[in-house]
């Protein structure tokens, strides 16, 4: 069967069809603008009341050569009218700039799915750009598939034949004559946008006519031309009740770490070396300085942790931020850290490794080093955020650790997180618990530096507080503060410091079972797998198999109770994306039960199938047994 | 001070009850004892003093000075004091540091502390040699170094560190002796005046591995004729006559007569006469240069940062937590 394509459509009335939930893709050069429009779709649907989820999809290179396939950006977000956990598995719709978007991304699409591609952009010089030998749009990739034919280019140039700008620059509207084009498909109202444009070209009078004329020309096309033999609608989703905004995973962190800081009643100092993907950390808190934040760009990665370590030495919390290289080098100043006992957050925006690996992909491999890559034995608590929603209160939560333990604290989060974005729904924030700092001001007869509280956490001094000075430093070091090589010390500096990590866990909540309290199988995840994973075991349970999830927000010290949980179930399977870190460190911790590993390093999330299809061949192979 | 004012501290006040353990011998007794007669000197306060090091012998020195201290990790002393400092300008900071931590495994750091031009003070203990890990060449070793490392003795070119400092822009650089007190009392006064970083290098005896430095160049004996100190506004004279001159010949510094030298001017818009006078140091003929080679005036990080912070608070007004989180667009489910 031949699927209908735009040519043989014909007029006739334009049905309104309601769909529950759809998945687009938007796919150009990394000039084309397709973060900017998908973003802005986004953003009207979070507006217009959608649940949604995003994955940015870009190449590191800021402008690989034009028209090639390592140059390609895409956008995938998925909309709905009912709860969606993520940006879905295969593409609805894909809307291709060129060939070579096309190639990259068209074997993501749904069979039987939309695909919308510039046909102006198939010339011979695009083709060979995108080393196509044969024209896509003839030669039978596209079979099964809608096509959608649009002289993008050509359209612009029309809609944009008054305007002063130079063609270069009108061609660079291109995308909102896309977006608006989808926006009639899809329903969607264009007023947020061309607010947007004026804010966003406030003062440039011709950039932002051409951008709003190109967006109309683009809604109007669908209403005019037919291309479409309907429009869709995706009604607004059934949210919990509450006040949401959109928010992006790297803002939301960013947030939080404000708001930790305020609740330990400290002065944040951020410190960053900018890496992607965790560099616009660094530039959100470098715009909230009338929030007190001090910020610096420090030289590199070392000075960065310094820096931090030295502004919490002074009393005030300390913060960095960087990706997985910069985790390697910041390794010796985490140790200082940890033999100083003073409190740091450090944020981890994982990306795909080793060395420089893929920077702007996803995986969740700095696990293992997280928690022990470090010289000697250095313990410190690890938090992992799993969604853009989630990052605001897991940022307090590392800023809580550090302070009431005096410890550094590593914060994970990865790529998938840091520039995915979804609903927000926002705390209410005089809910939220301070945990203000006390200082030691006075010298009591028996007062030591590194004397312990309850928890084992050592006071916190700060420096011109007369009478109290002392000197630390990476060297071991007696409860006095004073440098020790003694042999019995050291054994019981090395336990302390151990067991002040585990009593972390005293303070961390035993994660709830999301379904039965027991059966055959307990997906276990942690991190930024959260939602494709629920959704892989709701769909699971759905076919009636036994099959319940838990999520870890701590991955170390691991919380109580997790052995009582996993010896109600036959199986743990651990879904990662790395070779098997946390089904390892489960081994090791709570040796008595099956961990199964199921691991995927692509650089993209697992899809909701892949885990679907996991969960039911273990099932199997366990029923089968 | 007024009546009511504490009793003035004395030098003793500023020693740790820590044993010091440097080599007999070694030059770093004499910049502790220089150091903590400063502090009193000055009416330093120990609680808003800081002590920042690397790693090497000279970084020991924190846990010697009862102040606050961090003894850091190698190198890194500047990057540490940064953050101290940023967080809170009202302390103190110096940094003691050595030639193979701040200008080996440090250098990065070195050259942009100074370009920020923290008003901190870096003491630079330079004995061109790594005396912790016992003697191996270091980047101010001269070429030709025979070391264990070295055996047929260094290749590389050295750092000439107030021609780097210079470089990174640095607003105060001096260079003084270890055994010379008096001069490093009147540096270090100069130094502690400055606003901005002041570079100060140490030239520091280390009596174990290599004191043949320190014997040809500026031990007592051979002190006048081997050293110039520059003074601003004062003629570049020395010699035990007093009876030898420097003076710029274009883009070199020739010797003369006591009575043709060049006055001496550490604050010329150009650093090229520092960076031309720190450069006599390859030459062995030259008089190696002491005293003040650079002091100029320039914006101070801490300042700045903490600046755009109340800038911000002035024009935006205080931020609350609130208008972080509902920021934006914001909508409602009932």
């Amino acid at each position: 069967m031949t699927p209908p394509t735009a040519q043989d459509t014909s007029a006739g009335e334009l049905p309104l069809q309601q769909l529950d939930r759809v998945v687009i893709r938007f796919a150009g050069d990394s000039g084309d603008g397709m973060q900017v429009t998908g973003n802005q779709f986004t953003r009207t649907s979070a507006l217009f009341g959608n649940d949604l989820a995003t994955l940015p999809d870009f190449p590191a290179e800021i402008r690989a050569p034009v028209g090639t396939r390592p140059g390609v950006s895409g956008f995938q977000l998925q909309f709905s009218s009912s709860d969606i956990h993520t940006p879905g598995d295969q593409p609805d719709v894909l809307v291709a700039m060129n060939p070579a978007a096309l190639m990259v991304n068209v074997s993501t699409l749904k069979k039987g799915g939309i695909v919308i591609v510039n046909s102006d952009a198939f010339k011979a010089t695009d083709l060979k750009k995108a080393k196509c030998d044969t024209n896509p749009l003839e030669d039978g990739t596209l079979d099964g598939f809608r096509v959608i034919e649009v002289g993008i280019n050509s359209r612009v140039s029309e809609a944009l034949a008054d305007s002063p700008l130079s063609n270069k620059d009108k061609q660079r509207c291109k995308n909102f004559y896309t977006l608006g084009l989808m926006y009639w498909v899809y329903s969607r109202p264009l007023e947020p946008t061309l607010e947007w444009l004026e804010e966003k070209f406030k003062g440039k009078d011709d950039l932002i006519a051409a951008n709003q004329i190109a967006l109309r020309a683009g809604y109007n096309a669908g209403d005019i031309r037919e291309l479409f033999q309907g429009q869709y609608e995706v009604p607004k989703a059934t949210l919990q009740p509450g006040t949401y905004r959109n928010v992006m995973g790297n803002q939301a962190l960013a947030i939080g770490l404000v708001a930790g800081a305020r609740l330990a009643g400290l002065k944040p100092v951020y410190c960053s070396y900018p890496i992607t993907p965790a560099s616009s950390v660094l530039e959100f808190l470098a715009g909230y300085k009338n929030h007190g934040v001090v910020t610096i760009q420090s030289e590199d990665e070392i000075a960065a942790i310094c820096s931090a370590i030295g502004a919490s030495f002074a009393g005030t919390l300390g913060m960095t931020g960087t990706s997985g290289p910069g985790m390697a080098l910041k390794g010796e100043a985490m140790g200082l850290a940890i033999s100083t006992e003073l409190p740091l957050v450090i944020v981890d925006v994982q990306r795909a490794g080793p060395s420089t690996g893929m920077p702007t992909k996803v995986e969740q491999s700095d696990l293992l080093s997280s928690i022990f890559g470090r010289n000697g034995d250095a313990p410190m608590p690890v938090v992992a955020i799993s969604k853009p929603s989630d990052a605001f209160e897991l940022s307090i939560e590392a800023c809580r650790i550090a302070v009431q333990y005096m410890t550094p604290v590593i914060l994970l989060s990865d790529n998938f997180i840091a520039n995915g974005a979804e609903p927000w729904s926002l705390p209410d924030l005089d809910s939220l618990e301070p945990f203000p700092v006390q200082f030691a001001e006075e010298k009591t007869e028996d007062f030591q530096s590194f004397g312990r509280d309850e928890k084992l956490a050592r006071p916190w001094v700060k420096p011109g507080t007369p009478g109290m000075e002392f000197r630390i430093g990476g060297l071991e070091k007696a409860p006095s503060s004073n440098i020790s090589y003694d042999p019995d010390n050291h054994q019981a500096m090395t336990d302390m410091r151990h067991q002040k990590v585990r009593n972390v866990a005293d303070s961390i909540p035993t994660p709830e079972v999301d379904g039965a309290d027991s059966g055959d199988l307990l997906v276990l995840g942690w991190g930024s797998t959260v939602g494709i994973l629920r959704q892989a075991v709701e769909n699971a349970r759905a076919k009636g198999q036994s099959v319940s999830r838990i999520h870890l927000t701590h991955v170390w010290p691991l919380p109580h109770g997790l052995d009582e949980i996993f010896s109600r179930f036959k199986s743990v399977l651990v879904p990662e994306m790395n070779v098997a870190q946390m089904t390892y460190l489960l081994r090791g911790e709570l040796p008595d039960h099956d961990y199964i590993p199921f691991n995927k390093v692509t650089g993209q999330p697992f899809l909701v199938t892949e885990v679907e299809a996991e969960i039911k061949r273990v099932l199997d192979e366990s029923a089968g047994a | 001070m007024t009546d009511t004012a504490q009793p003035a501290l004395t030098k003793k006040d500023f020693a740790s009850d820590q044993e010091v353990r440097w080599c007999p011998g070694c030059g770093d007794y004499a910049i502790l004892n220089a150091l903590q007669k400063h502090m009193a000197e000055s009416g330093a306060d120990p609680a808003k003093t800081v002590f920042v090091s690397g790693i090497g012998c000279s970084s020991r020195f924190p846990y010697y000075m009862n102040t606050y201290g961090f003894h850091t990790i190698h190198g890194r002393a500047p990057a540490v004091a940064t953050g101290v400092k940023v967080a809170n300008p009202d302390l103190d900071v110096w940094i003691v540091t050595g030639d193979g931590d701040s200008l080996s495994i440090g250098g990065n750091h070195l050259a942009h502390i100074l370009r920020r031009n923290l008003d901190v003070n870096i003491l630079m203990f330079n004995n061109e040699i790594y005396g912790l890990t016992k003697g191996q060449y270091s980047p101010t070793s001269p070429v030709g170094t025979k070391k264990k490392s070295t055996p047929m003795g260094s290749i590389d070119r050295p750092f000439e560190p107030a021609q780097f400092a210079v470089g990174a822009q640095a607003t105060f650089v001096a260079r003084t002796i270890d055994q010379d007190q008096k001069h490093m009392s009147k540096i270090l006064k100069a130094a502690a005046a400055h606003k901005g970083t002041s570079f100060i290098e140490i030239l520091q005896n280390c009596v174990i591995f290599n004191k043949d430095f320190y014997a040809t160049t500026v031990e007592k004996k051979v002190r006048p004729e081997r050293t110039v100190d520059l003074s601003a506004g004062e003629p570049m004279i020395y010699g035990a006559e007093r009876d030898k001159g420097l003076r710029f010949n274009g883009f070199t510094v020739e010797r003369c007569a006591a009575e043709e030298a060049d006055v001496w001017h550490p604050d010329t818009p150009s650093h090229a006469p520092a960076v031309l006078i720190a450069g006599m140091r390859d030459d062995p003929e030259m008089p190696v240069p002491v005293g003040i080679m650079r002091s100029v005036e320039a914006p101070i990080y801490e300042t700045g940062v903490n600046a755009q912070v109340e800038d911000a608070i002035a024009t935006k007004g205080a931020g609350n937590l609130k208008d972080l989180v509902y920021d934006g667009e914001i909508w409602t489910v009932d």
